[in-house]
């Protein structure tokens, strides 16, 4: 989905403000998430991200501004929004000295999941988790990615329309977090929104959109491609050389060049144009003794872009 | 070994010591408050004793009697008493735990045919107690037959014929006035620092461990031998610090008077010092976690020192084979050094045997726990 | 090969258990001098162990590790004299402030005072950490810790440094600032062995060695380590990724897809073959997509590949 305005917003955030005493945690922050997306909410650690899902699960007050979720507005009644989102946090909060059906069990009834229903939810997350044949397991046994997968499936067990994750993947193995974002992609394809709170840059690539928060404001919101595109305000190049030191010298007071750093064996730099930096890099390197071996245009990953929006945010703020 | 390192050590846990509440309250404030709290509350002594008395002549010569009761200092009269049945619920109440009762007939059979009893009814609940009143008790009445003899003698003008009854005078060598404090406190001291020492350290390397900064320490070239004393310097001047405190207030606040050379007191708590705070550091070094650490210090400085140290039981009063046992406690040196410092103010040279006992005490604890220490995770 | 030339760290047939579980299990790789090696691999892949080892804060059940001609196993306490370790917890104290920590690292390693002046003035201007000298490292945030340990490994000068996860869970402002100080560190010639679970930082190494289950799945560099890939990736760009996923699997030489926000990333033995095909299998299943373009494999994607080929290069 990339619609810019998502049709049947099910989580609608406008103008939020909370505040911890003088210290504001999230500062005037507007979004919408429709039917079947997943967002990505992107920011350093303290930024705000864990304080927004807060308010939007209900434990905690807005200052000022306004959310709904699932219709429900969270300040007026918090208990009824509880029943209409699942929430997996970090580290998984399962009862590892408890079997899979046993930790299912007991979210099942602490979500008061019908009894009528309930066996065939457990079933339904025993599958999405692959842990068929091991539901007497103790989930001290199960090593990340089951143990992911299972908390994942607590979460869900009473379909919820909304799924909170917080940090879902972190110390995952790579195959076990794929399977783990297939999961997140099917269920989103039957209409749950998803919303995901990460401080890994990357893993941005999996959502539709990705928000990025920064000291309690959202300071880029769009999908990863749009990021990528518009964002970084330039483009970015591969200059791969010998003497890396000289050339990042150099290239500090060359021409169109909005900044240079190294990235292994080689340097990456962020033009206005990359034609025209193309055309002319490697004379003005070549005036200074220095001949690239490659010089090529490559792909922006999100960190890049992300790095490059925190620190204009942060001049910016300065600069205010 | 390099004193760089050793400074570091030492410098960074002066930092790290003065701004934990905890130690420092451990430092400061329980030194404070024990020797407050165990010198005040253990008494050995008994004086002024709650006597009720009954007199049931009411004469001269039994309001003297009572009043020798009144003027004694193991004595103070409590309640005078109308009746039996309000002696025995004077008793029963522990209004008092010895009753004096005067027969009607007292000055009668006195001056009659110079024999006259007087009832002491004792509260035998705390047997103790009772034997020791019971003793007081003769001693006043003692007294005044004695004189109530020689008064007679001189009315009827004749020559005391009698032999005069030896009497026992009991003169008390280095505790005249036989006060328990004198003895008590000086121990007091000992168990005060042997507690608070190790505590102390019990926790500094466990500390280390369970904050993960031992990781990083331990991959440095620094030896165990420069952690421990730089670990353990600070630790003994904190100690000095506390065992000056004590040593004061038990000769200005409890009033033992002190006969030692301060030298002499100086030399024997730093051994003493040395041996609790490596005893801690030993238990910290074993047990890699606070909790675990603290508490097992407790137990191992506390129950011994105040059982068997000699500071309240007298060792030589204990099993033969109990006797032996005491060889390993350290605080029993110290107690007895302190004791003999304060009580006797023997040199040095007469305290030579344990103070030796406490160098060879330091020296293996200090090994045990140099050579204990593994710069490994596993 | 220079007869002389030796590699500044050789581990070999590096073995440890926990219990049952071999954490490490006959690891070997070489570091040359003056490059940052990458020890990359997903949790539990054995790498804290490893680094743990090479530091000489843990012993090996078996193998050998050799730093600098010193033979770590036999004389831990020397090797400890040629390295500098950042584990992978906060290691400094917390009630201390920042110069204490300073101070109390270069007095370990008897750095003279005026040196260490020198140095840390230096290193914390680089960091952008000069105005916090004098707070408490418990009240720094999480980038500022890792700059600080960064900072007191560095103050004796190491030849080698040995850092254990310095970047996880830290801001990716303050993660870019610390590359540029170990980027700054390989000029001056120090030798830096990083350990990572993001797999797209090891892009950043000279050389990396990929761990799983305690072993080296693979030791190159990036980009040989991207040749190695077996196939390439395609990216289709489509706002129907199942759809696309489902309409292109099971077509010959397509191998797994794996769905991004705005796609899918498929895995094909010969993109040039195959794109055409893709391209058609879309089209024929009336599936939106705006483009099929040739796409860069990142370290993950070779990483799952090599894994899914029975974990044996190609």
């Amino acid at each position: 989905m990339n619609a810019r305005q998502p049709a049947e917003p099910q989580i609608i955030v406008e103008s939020l403000v909370k505040r911890f005493g003088s210290f504001v945690a999230v500062d005037n922050v507007s979004f919408r998430i429709g039917r079947g997306e997943i967002m990505g909410f992107l920011g350093p650690n303290g930024a705000g991200k864990s304080t927004i899902i807060r308010i939007l699960c209900g434990l905690l007050r807005p200052t000022a501004g306004r959310a709904l979720v699932a219709g429900i507005d969270v300040a007026e009644d918090p208990e009824r929004v509880r029943e209409h989102i699942g929430y997996m946090s970090q580290k998984f909060s399962l009862y590892r000295d408890l079997s899979v059906e046993e930790n299912l069990r007991f979210f099942g009834g602490i979500y008061r999941v019908p009894q009528s229903e309930l066996a065939e939810r457990m079933r339904f997350a025993i599958d999405m988790a692959g842990l068929g044949g091991r539901e007497k397991a103790l989930v001290s046994t199960l090593a990340g990615g089951w143990q992911q997968r299972l908390a994942l499936g607590c979460a869900v067990l009473h379909r919820p329309p909304i799924l909170f994750l917080d940090e879902p993947t972190s110390g995952v193995e790579p195959r076990s977090r794929r399977r783990f974002w297939d999961l997140i992609h099917t269920l989103a394809a039957t209409g749950v929104s998803v919303l995901v709170s990460t401080h890994y840059m990357d893993e941005a690539e999996y959502c539709h959109r990705a928000a990025l928060i920064n000291q309690g404001r959202l300071i880029a919101v769009g999908s990863p491609e749009e990021l990528k595109h518009t964002a970084l305000g330039g483009e970015l190049l591969l200059l791969e050389i010998g003497n890396l030191g000289a050339a990042l010298a150099a290239l500090a007071d060359a021409p169109d060049v909005l900044d240079c750093s190294v990235f292994g064996n080689a340097l990456h730099v962020l033009v206005r144009d990359a034609e025209r930096s193309f055309r002319e890099l490697p004379g003005f390197l070549g005036q200074k003794g220095l001949r690239p071996s490659r010089l090529e245009r490559i792909k922006p990953s999100l960190e890049d872009v992300f790095v490059q929006l925190i620190a204009l945010d942060m001049a910016k703020r300065r600069a205010a | 070994m390099r004193f760089r390192r050793l400074k570091a050590i030492a410098a960074k846990e002066v930092l790290q010591i003065w701004r934990d509440p905890r130690s420092l309250m451990i430092a400061l404030l329980l030194p404070f408050t024990q020797m407050f709290l165990l010198g005040y509350g253990v008494n050995l002594d008994l004086k002024h004793i709650p006597v009720c008395t009954f007199d049931r002549e009411g004469s001269q010569l039994s309001q003297d009697l009572l009043k020798r009761f009144q003027a004694s200092q193991y004595f103070v009269i409590a309640r005078d008493l109308q009746s039996y049945r309000q002696l025995v619920a004077a008793i029963d109440d522990g209004d008092c735990s010895l009753a004096i009762v005067v027969p009607p007939d007292f000055s009668e059979r006195l001056n009659d045919s110079g024999g006259a009893s007087v009832q002491a009814i004792l509260d035998g609940t705390d047997d103790n107690t009772a034997n020791i009143a019971f003793g007081y008790a003769a001693a006043v009445v003692d007294n005044f037959s004695n004189s109530v003899q020689v008064s007679w003698t001189d009315r009827q003008g004749r020559a005391l014929q009698q032999i005069q009854p030896m009497v026992v005078q009991s003169r008390v060598w280095f505790n005249e006035d036989l006060e328990s404090r004198n003895f008590i406190i000086p121990g007091l001291v000992a168990v005060i620092m042997a507690l608070i020492g190790a505590q102390l350290t019990s926790l500094t390397i466990a500390r280390e461990w369970e904050r993960g900064t031992m990781e990083l320490l331990i991959s440095t070239p620094v030896k165990p031998s420069e952690l421990m004393f730089g670990k353990l310097l600070p630790y003994l001047a904190l100690g000095w610090v506390d065992a000056a405190f004590c040593l004061v207030m038990a000769a200005l606040w409890f009033g033992v008077p002190y006969r030692g050379t301060l030298a002499a007191l100086f030399v024997t708590t730093t051994l003493f010092l040395i041996v609790v705070l490596s005893i801690g550091y030993l238990l910290s070094v074993l047990i890699p976690n606070q909790v675990g650490a603290s508490q097992i210090a407790l137990l191992v400085t506390m129950v011994p020192t105040i059982l068997l140290s000699g500071y309240v039981f007298p060792i030589d009063q204990m099993p033969r084979v109990v006797q032996d046992v005491t060889y390993l406690i350290y605080s029993r040196y110290y107690v007895t050094i302190v004791k003999d410092l304060f009580l006797k103010g023997s040199s040095l040279t007469e305290l030579s045997t344990p103070i030796l006992f406490l160098i060879v005490y330091a020296t293996a604890v200090m090994v045990l726990a140099a050579r204990a220490f593994r710069k490994r995770l596993d | 090969m220079n007869e002389t030339h030796r590699p500044i760290v050789e581990a070999s047939g590096l073995t440890k258990r926990f219990d049952a579980v071999a954490a490490v299990d006959g690891l070997s790789f070489t570091v040359e001098r003056g490059e940052i090696f990458g020890l990359v691999g997903p949790d539990g892949a054995g790498k804290t162990a490893t680094m743990r080892m090479l530091a000489g804060v843990m012993q090996p059940d078996s193998g050998s590790i050799v730093i600098d001609g010193i033979d770590v196993m036999s004389d831990p306490e020397e090797g400890k004299q040629h390295i500098s370790y950042m584990p992978q917890r906060f290691g400094l104290y917390e009630d201390l402030t920042v110069d204490e920590n300073i101070r109390f690292y270069a007095d370990l390693f008897e750095i003279p005072a005026d040196i260490r002046e020198q140095r840390a003035t230096r290193l914390l201007a680089a960091s952008g950490m000069s105005q916090f000298r004098s707070r408490l490292a418990g009240q720094l945030s999480g980038g500022m810790k890792q700059k600080l340990g960064l900072t007191c490994a560095l103050v004796h000068t190491p030849r080698i440094l040995l850092l254990d996860e310095p970047t996880t869970g830290v801001d990716p402002v303050s993660r870019r600032d610390f590359w540029r100080i170990l980027y700054g560190l390989r000029e001056e010639g120090v030798t830096i062995l990083i350990s990572t679970a993001y797999l797209d930082e090891a892009e950043r190494c000279n050389r990396l060695a990929l761990l799983h289950g305690g072993r080296v799945l693979y030791c190159d560099t990036p980009a040989a380590l991207k040749q190695r890939m077996p196939g390439a990736i395609v990216v289709i760009s489509s706002p129907a990724g199942r759809e696309a996923r489902t309409a292109i699997a099971g077509l010959d030489g397509v191998g797994n897809a794996l769905l991004v926000g705005d796609g899918i990333h498929a895995v094909v033995d010969d993109a040039a073959l195959r794109m055409p095909q893709l391209r058609e299998a879309l089209q024929r299943a009336n599936i939106a997509f705006s483009q099929i373009a040739l796409g860069e494999p990142s370290i993950e994607d070779v990483f799952v590949a090599l894994l899914e080929n029975g974990g044996r290069p190609q």
